[in-house]
């Protein structure tokens, strides 16, 4: 499946009569990190966007990401202007006039620095820096204090220590997950996100986003933006629609940094894998907004790691225009919407109140609302997950209602049938079928036949956790073995990556976790008993 | 005494009432015997009911002329009452201060509440011991029911009836009872019927400094193993504590003189711990101040969720001993009424299919914590906002109800009941109009006549009506035993308590909505479907009839 981006733009109602396509970036001849398709105001010239591109870091030049038809607002990103202590420029200047009057509905513009106000004046000296609010007219200007690649390298990295803590106490647990920082981080980036949401959508003002080159932190905030305010980035095509827009075509190198290539280690950073935790946080606050579930994140994330498709090869649209990925590779959507039955999210309904308009946060800061994804950061200790999974048996629910919807049809004509053929005194038999046995849901089927089993198999999760044991290990390296030998087919992997949706977990009642190696589990207690006694 | 003397203002006009999640709600603040009531006299959706036992504590304030009175609910709730006019206010600041500390359990409003309701099953009789023995009597001979204690005489915090081993008489049984703390003797907890294992608890053995012995207490606890078996003595208490212990008379099995039986020690905190823990925690929810660091810094200091983690260890040690490695179990900690309690009741809710229905579970609390003696009265006297240290003041019951929570969340389509089913059964542990949760035991229960005087809380909620609040949709009878997992990971702030009343729950509500609707449908249609299936069958019958002869 290919997504085509212009059709992207026409849904959002572009052109109009103040956005048009430009074509200033052609073979790549003013940005080679940005796309060849791109809108801009209808009033920027193309003297104007080479002048402005000039004065932009990496030549990024303020482009539309997101335009919000209802009120004309529209979310631009660019990178940090090149304006050191003093620098000017004209162009530039105008550019952002340009988007300021694109929106007849408002008379100013949000200028949004989503770094910490510390390093962007930092990069003052090197040159670069942040717009001047007395030389661009009617701009407010913003910091937003999201950490840098490194920051947030380092924070995943002490998370995720924590994480691999041997048989960890609660204070560990917290006082670790405390001190990565991570979910403060998730909490800036959410932060801004609604930040840019609300302008847009309740002051009706245009914002220009950018960090350093506008193609990480910009990235992150100006996707979360998107997809509170619209909720079509809630469908699974729409999210599809939305990474290939605010990510793949603008430029996020994800060779650099996912490590897809031999590289430099200090380039990896996990940008990505933060917007789709945003994601997972929001659909925690809003479960029925969105279209996909969780597991569909989590399949997502692993892609962006695993090259499988091509996707998320290259840093940007001209690398993968050269080496011609299109062609030669599959793309990872294609894959996630022939599956897309895996991915649904059975609370998800397109005339829900949640489903429409923009998602509304709370505006006072309630720090509690972020909490820690063991869905994803876990995901391979499948003891760890909730044993019943609600999604999986609200689908059963679902897929067995749809076949009972048709049998009421199919028996409902029949019946009419019949009753019109007696009344014809006609003695033509119709022939008895068998009703079709009901058996509830494959599922309950499945906890009844597994019940031997499960007694052998429940155990693991107990004595592996219990705090006087530490050997719980050999569940999570089977499945990460599994993962790392499995066959390229993705069908065979993504059960094993999501963690949670094997045959045995799906059953909602079979829940007794996978079956898993019996053997060491008497020593086990007996062990417990000693240390403990 | 009367009401009426301790209401010095009934009534005040033009009370302004902030909720969180509200508007501010204009209105007269009436005060009766036993609630708190603003009526905006336009709409009943505004009005407030409250119940002066459910306040834990209150603030005033005056800015001028105006009062503030900030009540602090024993449910974590904060509301704010603004009364003009300051004698106003201090009236019935000190209204609400005397109303909600009664001094006397009678004048609680149990004694008073006449249920609106038809009673359909008097939740009095609702879980007799005999019925519970029943259950058991079919799969066992070895137990049986005793009357020892029928004049509260041998164990005061103990019902009349109890399960011993069926080869231990009445006389021996007070002779261990003067062995055992409290006079709490060992007793059939649960039985598994799988393989024949049990749980029995009991309060401490006083062996005291010098290492008393009692040979009948040896042999009632050796009864209850088969031939050959082993047993285990978990002390929900460290071997230090319980070492202390003796210095106090009290003390733990010596293993020279219970040979058969191996004791393990768990580590599960008590008394004020508790109560400072869920003072710091909920201090922390209310706190929309700092940044996220300082939140989880401050959750983990109030150390709620290790006392959670600790507690669901050691019932899943109980549950471990009895399923997976067929040995029966005497637990007990010092008086065996609060951490013991927590640990026999989550092991049935672990090992027993039945503890996991609605039926089961009330039948449970009423076995496992009103008969067995928790001190509700006690316990439950005062919440999170209270300044008392008072020593027996403590959230033992909240925190049982919270790992049943846990294991509800890993087990979602386990339980017959919802999460609603939890947090109501904590509202009336703390606050209610009906007579369950009152009084220490059975004994002080039964002097209180409460099964004359008040109405039970389980006649009420035992109602269809009400029933259907409390049963979760997803539930799917489960015959297994369910090992729920107790690493930190899988732990979470129980938000439906403790953030209740600090953020919205709309989104969450509506996604509950969708869920039943869901499965509603569902049924909908699996009814209709077999009708037309009926209809059809009987047609193509009639069809065959009409044809064959």
């Amino acid at each position: 499946m290919l997504i085509d981006l212009s059709e992207e733009y026409k849904r959002m109602g572009l052109p109009n009569n103040y956005w048009q396509l430009s074509d200033v970036n052609r073979d790549y001849r003013v940005c080679d990190s940005y796309p060849t398709e791109l809108y801009v105001p209808k009033s920027a010239t193309a003297h104007i966007i080479v002048g402005s591109s000039k004065f932009r870091s990496r030549r990024r030049f303020p482009a539309l990401s997101y335009y919000y038809k209802d009120n004309h607002a529209s979310i631009c990103r660019s990178s940090q202007p090149l304006s050191g202590f003093s620098a000017r420029c004209l162009e530039d200047e105008q550019m952002l006039q340009a988007i300021r009057k694109a929106n007849p509905g408002s008379d100013f513009i949000y200028v949004v620095d989503t770094r910490p106000k510390l390093n962007a004046m930092a990069n003052r000296a090197a040159g670069k820096g942040y717009e001047n609010e007395d030389n661009y007219s009617n701009i407010k200007f913003q910091f937003i204090g999201i950490e840098n690649i490194h920051v947030m390298r380092s924070s995943l990295q002490k998370m995720l220590e924590v994480c691999e803590l041997q048989s960890p106490s609660m204070s560990d647990f917290l006082w670790g997950l405390e001190n990565s920082g991570w979910l403060r981080h998730i909490k800036a980036i959410m932060d801004a996100g609604i930040f840019i949401a609300k302008a847009v959508s309740e002051e009706g003002a245009s914002v220009l986003v950018h960090c350093s080159d506008g193609w990480d932190r910009t990235a992150q905030v100006c996707s979360v933006a998107s997809l509170l305010l619209d909720p079509h980035y809630r469908t699974l095509k729409g999210f599809m629609v939305l990474i290939e827009k605010d990510w793949i075509s603008f430029g996020h190198k994800f060779n650099h940094r996912y490590g897809n290539l031999d590289g430099d280690p200090k380039e990896i950073s996990p940008v990505i894998d933060q917007f789709i935790e945003c994601v997972w946080q929001l659909m925690e606050q809003f479960p029925c907004a969105f279209e996909f579930n969780e597991r569909f994140l989590i399949h997502i994330q692993h892609h962006v790691y695993s090259c499988q498709f091509g996707n998320f090869l290259c840093n940007s649209q001209k690398e993968r225009q050269e080496l011609k990925i299109q062609e030669r590779t599959y793309s990872l959507w294609a894959h996630l919407w022939k599956n897309r039955a895996d991915y649904m999210n059975p609370l998800f309904r397109a005339d829900h109140s949640q489903t429409r308009g923009t998602l509304r946060l709370p505006t006072t800061p309630c720090n509690f609302m972020y909490k820690f994804w063991s869905g994803m950061y876990n995901r391979f200790e499948k003891g760890l997950q909730p044993r019943q999974s609600v999604t999986d048996y609200l689908m059963a629910v679902k897929e067995e209602t749809q076949q009972l919807e048709e049998e009421l049809e199919a028996l409902e004509e029949r019946l009419e049938k019949i009753q019109k053929v007696q009344l014809n005194h006609t003695k033509v038999k119709s022939k008895p079928s068998e009703p079709s046995k009901h058996s509830g849901f494959s599922t309950s089927d499945n906890s009844t036949a597994n019940t031997p089993q499960d007694y052998s198999g429940n155990m693991k999760s107990f004595p592996s956790r219990s705090p006087s044991q530490g050997d719980e290990d050999s569940a999570l390296i089977l499945t990460q073995d599994n993962l790392k030998s499995s066959d390229p087919d993705l069908s065979a992997n993504s059960d094993q990556e999501s963690g949670v949706e094997d045959l045995s977990c799906r059953s909602p009642s079979g829940g007794e976790c996978a079956p898993s190696e019996d053997s060491g589990k008497d020593r086990d207690s007996d062990e417990a008993v000693f240390l403990t006694a | 005494m009367e009401f009426a003397e301790l209401i010095k203002t009934p009534r005040v006009d033009n009370v302004v009432l902030h909720r969180p999640f509200y508007p501010a709600v204009e209105g007269t603040l009436c005060l009766t015997g036993h609630h708190l009531i603003l009526s905006s006299r336009q709409d009943n959706t505004e009005e407030l009911w409250l119940l002066h036992s459910n306040i834990d504590a209150i603030d005033k304030r005056f800015v001028g002329p105006l009062g503030t009175i900030i009540i602090k609910c024993k449910d974590f709730r904060i509301i704010q009452l603004d009364i003009p006019g300051m004698e106003e206010c201090l009236n019935i600041a000190s209204s609400i201060e005397a109303l909600s500390t009664l001094d006397s359990i009678t004048l609680m409003y149990p004694f008073f509440y006449r249920p609106m309701f038809e009673v359909i099953e008097d939740g009095w009789h609702s879980f007799l011991p005999e019925q519970e023995f029943e259950l058991y009597s079919s799969a066992t001979s070895e137990w049986r029911l005793s009357y020892v204690n029928k004049e509260f005489a041998v164990c005061p915090s103990y019902p009349p009836i109890v399960i011993v081993p069926k080869s231990i008489d009445d006389e021996a049984l007070r002779k261990v009872a003067t062995f055992r703390h409290g006079g709490r003797f060992p007793v059939l907890s649960y039985y598994h019927k799988k393989n024949g294992m049990v749980i029995m608890r009991s309060g401490q053995p006083l062996t005291g400094t010098n290492g008393r012995r009692c040979k009948e207490d040896e042999k009632l606890i050796n009864a209850t193993l088969r031939a050959g078996k082993r047993g285990y003595i978990i002390d929900t208490r460290s071997l230090n504590v319980a070492q202390q212990a003796r210095a106090k008379g009290g003390g733990f099995e010596q293993e020279a003189h219970y040979p058969q039986w191996r004791r393990i020690h768990k580590s599960i905190e008590r008394y004020h711990i508790l109560q400072e823990s869920l003072i710091k925690l909920v201090e922390a929810c209310n706190d929309q101040t700092h940044n996220m660091d300082r939140w989880l810094g401050k959750l983990e200091a109030s150390n709620w969720l290790t006392h959670i983690k600790e507690i669901l260890t050691t019932a899943c040690l109980a549950a471990q001993c009895i399923d997976r490695e067929g040995a029966s179990i005497l637990i007990h900690g010092t008086e065996g009424t609060d951490s013991t309690l927590q640990v026999t009741s989550l092991a049935q809710i672990i090992l027993e299919p039945r503890s996991r229905t609605i039926r089961g579970f009330e039948a449970l609390i009423e076995r496992e914590w009103l008969q067995a003696g928790h001190p509700f009265q006690q316990r439950c006297a005062q919440s999170a906002y209270c300044n008392s240290k008072q020593k027996w003041e403590s959230p033992v019951f909240l925190l049982f109800l919270d790992c049943v929570w846990q294991i509800l969340r890993q087990f979602p389509c386990s339980f017959e009941f919802n999460e609603n089913f939890l947090i109501m059964l904590f509202e009336h542990a703390y606050a209610s109009q009906f007579g369950t949760f009152l009084g220490n035991n059975e004994s002080e229960r039964c002097k209180l006549k409460l099964q004359q005087k008040t109405m039970s809380l389980w006649s009420w909620v035992n109602r269809p009506s009400e029933l259907s609040k409390f049963t979760n949709p997803l539930f799917e009878a489960n015959n297994l035993v369910i090992w729920p997992s107790v690493a930190p990971q899988s732990l979470q702030l129980w938000e439906g308590i403790f953030l209740r009343w600090n953020r919205s729950s709309k989104y969450l509500d509506e996604a509950y909505e969708e869920m039943v609707n869901i499965i509603e449908y569902n049924k909908e249609l699996q009814a209709k479907v077999n009708v037309l299936r009926r209809q059809l069958a009987e047609l193509e019958t009639e069809d065959g009839m009409q044809e064959s002869p």
